[in-house]
Parts: C-alpha cells; sequence; structure tokens
C-alpha cells in the first residue's frame, strides 16, 4: 500500500525519466555527465549552459545531463534535440563553444558545424 | 530511477506483435548489452500506436523517431547508427514524416495532425506493464481528487456536465446512467465493463485495454465510488490474450499499491475488480446478455426495463460502460467537465475513436473531436483510398449500422448525425469502400454475419433476418425478382420494431441504408442482371473476344463444366446457359481474350 505522498514521489520521479516521451515541444540539451566526461571537464560546460539559458529566460529550453555517450575520447560532449529535427551532436565542448551553441543553435536555429561531430571527424 | 537518454518503445499492440515485434525487442536489448548501452538506453514495450498495417512499429525518444515495418534484422542498425552514432535510418522512418529529405516530427504527419488524443493518450507513450508510468502521467490523480475532495454527487454531476455518451454503440448519457445507480438503494452494486468488442471492424477496446489498462482500472473505481460499490468485472472477450494478461498485471499491481482493494488511499472505500472471460459471441455484448453470461447463464438478453441500473448483475443496480467510455473518465475529473464539454458538438462531447479499415491508405486507429468531418477522417488522416479508386461510401456502426455515402462525406460526425443519416456510431469501425465495392454484397455480408450471430430466442430476429439474407442471395446469384426490394423493407420494419434486443433491432441497417443510398444497385442486379461494380460472380458474364482468341483451347480444357467449346485456331465460344461463373477461364487464358462483364 503506498501513501498519497509515496504516490506522489512516484509520479514526480518516473516523469523526469519519461517525460521525453510526451513534452516535444521544447529543446533539449543534454551533456555526457559520465565520469569520462567530467575529467574531461564537463561541469563547467554544463554550469555555462545553465547561465546562458537562464540569462536568456529560454523557458521551453530543458538540460539534462546523460551518462557515458560513448566516445569518451571526444568528451566534453553536447547533444542538442530540437522538435523534428535530428539530434546535433558537439563534440570537445568548452565554455566558449557552449556559448556559441545556445547563442547560435538553439536560440537562432543555425548548427554550429565546426564543433559537430562530423567535423571532428573530417 | 535512471536516467535513460534515449527510450525506444516498441509496439507490442496486437497487430505488431503478429508481424514480430517481441523479437525485436529482444534483439534491442541484446543488441544494448552488447554495446554496454543497457544503463542508458531503455527498450519499453507500449501499446498500439494506431497505425497497424505499417507495423512493427518503433518509436525513439527524446528524437520521436517514428520507424516503420521495422524487421528484428534491421535492429542492429538502428542500434549502431541512431542510438550509437546519433544518426537517424532514414530508410526504416515512416514514409510521410519524410520530406523534401527533411525529417518532420510525428505530430506534424497528416495521420496524427488532426487527432486529438485522449482515451488512446498513453497508448504508445508509456509501459502498460508498469503501473509508475501510468502514474507518471497525472495516473490516480482523478482517483486522488475524488476520493479525498469529492462527494460521490459531485462526481456525477461533473460527468454529466461533461457530456460524455457511451462510447459502446447506443450513446447513452454516461452520467445520467451513474445517477440511476447511483439512487437504487441495495446492500450491493456492481460496476462493469464491456470489453466484448463485437464489431468486426472495430479493435479500439483491445487497443485500449492493452496500451492503457489501468486508466480503465481507475475509471471503474471512480465509478464504483460515484455509485457506491465495492465489486466490479470486466468482461473482456478470450480471443484477446494479451489485453487480458496486461489486465490483469495491471490489477495486481494496482492492488498492491492499495489502489485497489480495502481501504484504497488510506480512506475507507473499498472496491475490487476481476476478469470474465466471453466466448466472443456477439450478443454477448448486449447488456443483459452480458451480465447473464457474468452471472454463469447462457449469454441470452432479456427484456428491459428492469433495467440493470435498478436490477442488474445478481438483481442488483448495476452499471455497464464500455471501454473507451471509461478512458475518458479520468481526463474528465483532472481537467473538468467544462474542457471535455469543449470538444464536440452541441449533443456529442468530446473525441471518438475510430478503426480505419477497407479500401483506405492508412488502416489503423484514429482519434478525433467528435465533429470532424467524415472527408476529414477518411481523406486527410487515412489517405483517401489506394490506387487512385474512386470513394464510394463508408459504413459505420458495424452490423448494427449504415453508409454514408459521398453527398454526406461532409457532415460532422456525431451520435445524432450519424443516425439522421441512416447509420449509427456504433463502436467506431469504419469500413471505407470504393468504386469496386458492390453495395448489394456489403449488405448481404452484415446481414450474414447477424444472422450468425443471432441468439435465437425472438422469433422477428432468428427468422425474419435469415428471410432477409434469402432474399439477398438471390438477389446477388442474379435471382432477384420484382417485390424483392419492398419485401425486404416490410421485413427490416418489421423486425426493427418487434426484435427483442439490439441486435435484431439494429441487423436490418445495412440493408435499409443500402437501399436509401443506392437503390439503383439493387434494381440493376435485379431487373437488368447486372452487378455494376462487377463483384457478384452469380450476375458474370464471361465473353471471349473473337479478335483476341488465338484459338489455343486452354480454356475448354480448365472448364469444370465443359462449357467452352471451339476447333483449334478458330475462336472458341463460351456457352452463357451452362457457365458456372467461376472465372477460371478468364485467368488461364493466356492472351487475355477472355472478359468478365
Ligand atoms: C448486439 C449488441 C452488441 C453489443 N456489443 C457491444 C460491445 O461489444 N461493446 C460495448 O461496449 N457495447 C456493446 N453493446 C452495447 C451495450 O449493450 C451497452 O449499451 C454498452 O456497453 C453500454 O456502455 P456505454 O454506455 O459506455 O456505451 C452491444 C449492444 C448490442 C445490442
Ligand atoms: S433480437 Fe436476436 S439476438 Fe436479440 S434476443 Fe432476439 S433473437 Fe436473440
Ligand atoms: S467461367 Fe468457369 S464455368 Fe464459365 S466458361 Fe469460364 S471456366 Fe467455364
Ligand atoms: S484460352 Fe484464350 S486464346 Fe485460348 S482458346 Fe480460350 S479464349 Fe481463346
Ligand atoms: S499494434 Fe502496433 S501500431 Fe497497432
Amino acid at each position: 500500500m503506498k501513501t498519497l505522498k509515496e504516490l506522489e514521489e512516484i509520479r514526480k520521479r518516473t516523469l523526469e525519466t519519461i517525460n521525453v516521451r510526451k513534452d516535444r515541444t521544447g529543446t533539449r540539451v543534454v551533456v555526457g555527465m559520465a565520469t569520462c566526461g567530467i575529467a574531461a571537464g564537463a561541469r563547467p560546460v554544463l554550469m555555462s549552459i545553465m547561465d546562458e539559458v537562464k540569462k536568456n529566460n529560454l523557458a521551453d529550453v530543458v538540460v539534462a545531463q546523460t551518462g557515458c555517450i560513448g566516445m569518451c575520447r571526444l568528451e566534453p560532449i553536447v547533444e542538442v534535440y530540437k522538435p523534428g529535427e535530428d539530434k546535433v551532436t558537439y563534440v570537445k565542448v568548452t565554455d566558449a563553444k557552449a556559448l556559441r551553441i545556445i547563442n547560435e543553435h538553439v536560440m537562432q536555429g543555425k548548427i554550429v558545424e565546426e564543433y559537430t561531430i562530423g567535423a571532428g571527424d573530417k | 530511477m535512471e536516467m535513460y537518454r534515449s527510450h525506444v518503445m516498441v509496439c507490442r499492440g496486437t497487430g505488431c506483435t503478429s508481424s514480430n515485434s517481441e523479437q525485436i525487442v529482444k534483439n534491442f536489448e541484446e543488441l544494448l548489452k552488447q554495446h554496454g548501452l543497457e544503463n542508458e538506453v531503455v527498450v519499453e514495450r507500449t501499446g498500439c500506436f494506431g497505425l497497424c498495417a505499417l507495423g512493427p512499429i518503433v518509436i525513439i525518444y527524446p528524437e520521436a523517431s517514428f520507424y516503420s515495418l521495422v524487421k528484428p534484422e534491421d535492429v542492429e542498425e538502428i542500434v549502431n547508427e541512431h542510438l550509437i552514432k546519433g544518426r537517424v535510418v532514414k530508410r526504416l522512418l515512416y514514409a510521410e514524416t519524410i520530406e523534401n529529405d527533411t525529417i518532420k516530427s510525428i505530430d506534424d504527419v497528416d495521420f496524427y495532425k488532426k487527432q486529438v488524443r485522449i482515451a488512446l493518450r498513453n497508448c504508445g507513450v508509456i509501459n502498460p506493464e508498469n503501473i509508475d508510468e501510468y502514474i507518471a502521467f497525472d495516473g490516480y490523480k482523478a482517483l486522488e481528487k475524488v476520493l479525498t475532495g469529492m462527494k460521490p454527487t459531485e462526481v456525477i454531476d461533473t460527468i454529466k456536465k461533461s457530456g460524455l455518451r457511451g462510447r459502446g454503440g447506443g450513446g447513452f448519457p454516461t452520467g445520467t446512467k451513474w445517477e440511476f445507480a447511483a439512487k437504487s438503494q441495495a446492500d450491493q452494486k456492481y460496476v462493469l465493463c464491456n470489453a466484448d468488442e463485437g464489431d468486426p471492424g472495430a479493435f479500439m477496446d483491445r487497443s485500449v485495454l492493452e496500451g492503457d489498462p489501468h486508466a480503465v482500472i481507475e475509471a471503474m473505481t471512480i465509478a464504483a465510488y460515484a455509485i457506491g460499490s465495492s465489486q466490479g468485472y470486466v468482461y473482456v472477450r478470450a480471443e484477446y490474450p494479451i489485453a487480458v494478461k496486461r489486465l490483469a498485471i495491471a490489477i495486481s499491481q494496482a492492488r498492491e499499491y492499495g489502489l485497489l482493494g480495502q481501504n484504497i488511499m488510506g480512506t475507507d472505500f473499498n472496491f475490487d475488480l476481476e476478469i470474465r472471460l466471453g466466448a466472443g459471441a456477439f450478443v454477448c455484448g448486449e447488456e443483459t446478455a452480458l451480465i447473464a453470461s457474468i452471472e454463469g447463464e447462457r449469454g441470452m438478453p432479456r427484456p428491459r426495463p428492469p433495467f440493470p441500473a435498478v436490477k442488474g448483475l445478481f438483481g442488483k443496480p448495476t452499471i455497464l460502460n464500455n471501454v473507451e467510455t471509461y478512458a475518458n473518465i479520468p481526463q474528465i475529473i483532472n481537467n473538468g467537465a467544462e474542457w471535455f464539454a469543449a470538444m464536440g458538438t452541441e449533443k456529442s462531447k468530446g473525441t471518438k475513436v475510430f478503426a480505419l479499415g477497407g479500401k483506405i491508405n492508412n488502416t489503423g486507429l484514429v482519434e478525433v473531436p467528435m465533429g470532424t468531418t467524415m472527408r476529414e477522417v477518411i481523406f486527410e488522416i487515412g489517405g483517401g483510398i489506394p490506387n487512385g479508386k474512386k470513394f464510394k461510401a463508408a459504413q459505420t456502426g458495424g452490423p448494427s449500422g449504415g453508409c454514408i455515402p459521398m453527398e454526406h462525406i461532409d457532415v460532422p460526425i456525431d451520435y445524432d448525425n450519424l443516425i439522421a443519416l441512416g447509420s449509427m456510431m456504433g463502436s467506431g469501425g469504419l469500413i471505407v469502400m470504393d468504386e469496386d465495392n458492390c453495395m448489394v454484397d456489403i449488405a448481404r455480408f452484415f446481414l450474414d454475419f447477424t444472422v450468425d450471430e443471432s441468439c435465437g430466442k425472438c422469433t422477428p430476429c432468428r427468422e425474419g433476418t435469415k428471410r432477409m439474407l434469402d432474399i439477398l442471395e438471390k438477389i446477388v446469384e442474379g435471382k432477384g425478382q420484382e417485390g424483392d426490394i419492398e419485401k425486404l423493407e416490410t421485413l427490416a420494419n418489421t423486425i426493427k420494431n418487434s426484435a427483442l434486443c439490439g441486435l435484431g433491432q439494429t441487423a436490418p441497417n445495412p440493408v435499409l441504408s443500402t437501399l436509401k443510398y443506392f437503390r439503383d444497385e439493387y434494381e440493376a442486379h435485379i431487373y437488368d442482371k447486372k452487378c455494376p461494380a462487377g463483384v457478384c460472380q452469380g450476375l458474370a458474364k464471361y465473353t471471349i473476344i473473337e479478335d483476341k482468341c488465338k484459338g489455343c483451347g486452354i480454356c475448354a480444357k480448365q472448364c469444370p463444366v465443359t462449357a467452352i467449346s471451339g476447333k483449334p485456331k478458330t475462336p472458341y465460344i463460351i456457352e452463357h446457359e451452362k457457365c458456372a461463373k467461376c472465372g477460371v477461364c478468364l485467368e488461364k487464358c493466356p492472351f487475355g481474350a477472355i472478359i468478365k462483364a
């Protein structure tokens, strides 16, 4: 038997993990934050992204973190999901790069090609 | 709970399961493990997404990439490309989501754009076997609201004000039904759910139970509180094994969480649910027959009154509602009666789920606001008629309903408009017919179904429908006579007025409505001995075109009744009196020299 409080906790906890299936209206910026990412400097990147999002009042932008994305040598990695578009993966992101990603891609819809994973491979 | 970066939703509805979606789930799980991704990517089995004809369907969030016709061997590519490298596998995407090489969101695809998902809101979105996922999207919030803050009369008022009407066929106002039962005094009352789904073209109830079983449990508990009941039954046809299994899992999870059983949510309210399996007779979906069947009697209707709200299961006050009706209830409580009543037409509120079938591009399940036109449903959401054929009519209401011809295709769909057109909403089966369908044959098909399903208790239905069927069979065989149409009409009216239950009362509808809109087709069969659509074999005339016939003699050898004769190298001839209209000669002629007219 669950108390009402427990039900509410289950609701909140589960919603955080599965809301991406319903709420597809906003942009999601996801930072790889496993050990490798943190070692590579993902935390300051995450912080500056959050600051920038707050500063510009981007209410429909969700900043999230995720585990190892599986490409440790390219960390820190930032992924941008815009509804209806392919995911864009940025690699070896720094504070300064993160600011451009937010300003140009998230806010104006212009992908910063030179930081993307495709550009790194070439 | 883990935070996953990607959610792979694999449809495990009946349609996709039969095209092997379980193997797809297993392949995903195995490959993700091989790549060490099992803590980052979660694979969930969901209910039906509605586009069953394009199944198996896989949706991957957060991109909401909609993959269709996925085969187990495609999984490796999806894992390697999409989940590891972040590149959507365009080859496997639902074609409608690709436009000029860019990918559209599924919300912008024609099939989904006009849909409003209330009853189906969780189908394909949650794992129905995990109660936490239901809870996450406001599940059991309505029950909490009701148990901790509303009086039973307030619940009934809310449902009445919402304008919700029964989705099982008749369209009776749900709140009013609850009010009758609430006012009946008794030591026990029952809450029943009708998941018999007898219309052969409908499968929305199955999809709701498979994709969102907790919505039905929550709604029935709310209904029980409103009328003062402590026991409920869900009557499901045994041919729905996946639905039955998911419902059973959901019931046991709800009990575990204290959402069914004694002292629900710590209040003094008690309610529990059991599943009863029906053998799948159409008449068992009728309320009094269904009740008899739960009682262990033969599933036969009895006269009403007394209505079940007064004297139902085991002689106690009982309410029976359809699965889809229930699926709306928690939403109405959470969002308010006004929210619901703002959708739809004056007397039909909210949405309706339709199962699109027949000659239509997007066969599947769609949910649209009441008042959407048939044209929007068929041509915009449904993608129109395949192969450039012309639309002829749409049958709604299954074997109890009728057809809507082209001239009425812009009528807003609601209960009353459909009845005015000589059809009915029914449970939401919608079969599209094109120029190649013979309307007399369609009427015969539905009547054949009701004759088979008649329980035989009353004469008008047992004998009358059979006589109607005999006449129709004569007509499609080319033996129709003057006066047949009038005989059909007289019989139809007698049956409508004197049959005991809805099965008999509505059985003549397909005949009456095709007579109303396509009388000329009946007349062509009877007087001209012609089937305008070329469907009725009995009226077909096979002829050899002299110019094309090479005199090879193949047709004569194949004809089972030796109706073809001729000399080699000269044109052969078919004796029409002898011809059994089997069509073999037409199929076998290597030169296309035989035609059917
Ligand atoms: C022959 C016959 C078959 C029926 N089959 C079903 C059915 O399969 N499912 C259903 O919900 N209602 C069916 N009904 C309607 C039920 O009798 C009843 O009206 C309905 O379940 C009430 O629920 P609602 O008010 O929520 O629609 C059938 C009625 C008749 C006469
Ligand atoms: S109308 Fe038909 S199905 Fe209904 S009780 Fe009479 S015989 Fe049985
Ligand atoms: S339709 Fe059949 S029966 Fe008639 S001529 Fe051809 S093969 Fe013979
Ligand atoms: S099979 Fe065709 S070509 Fe040959 S004899 Fe028959 S009609 Fe003529
Ligand atoms: S069963 Fe998979 S889409 Fe309907």
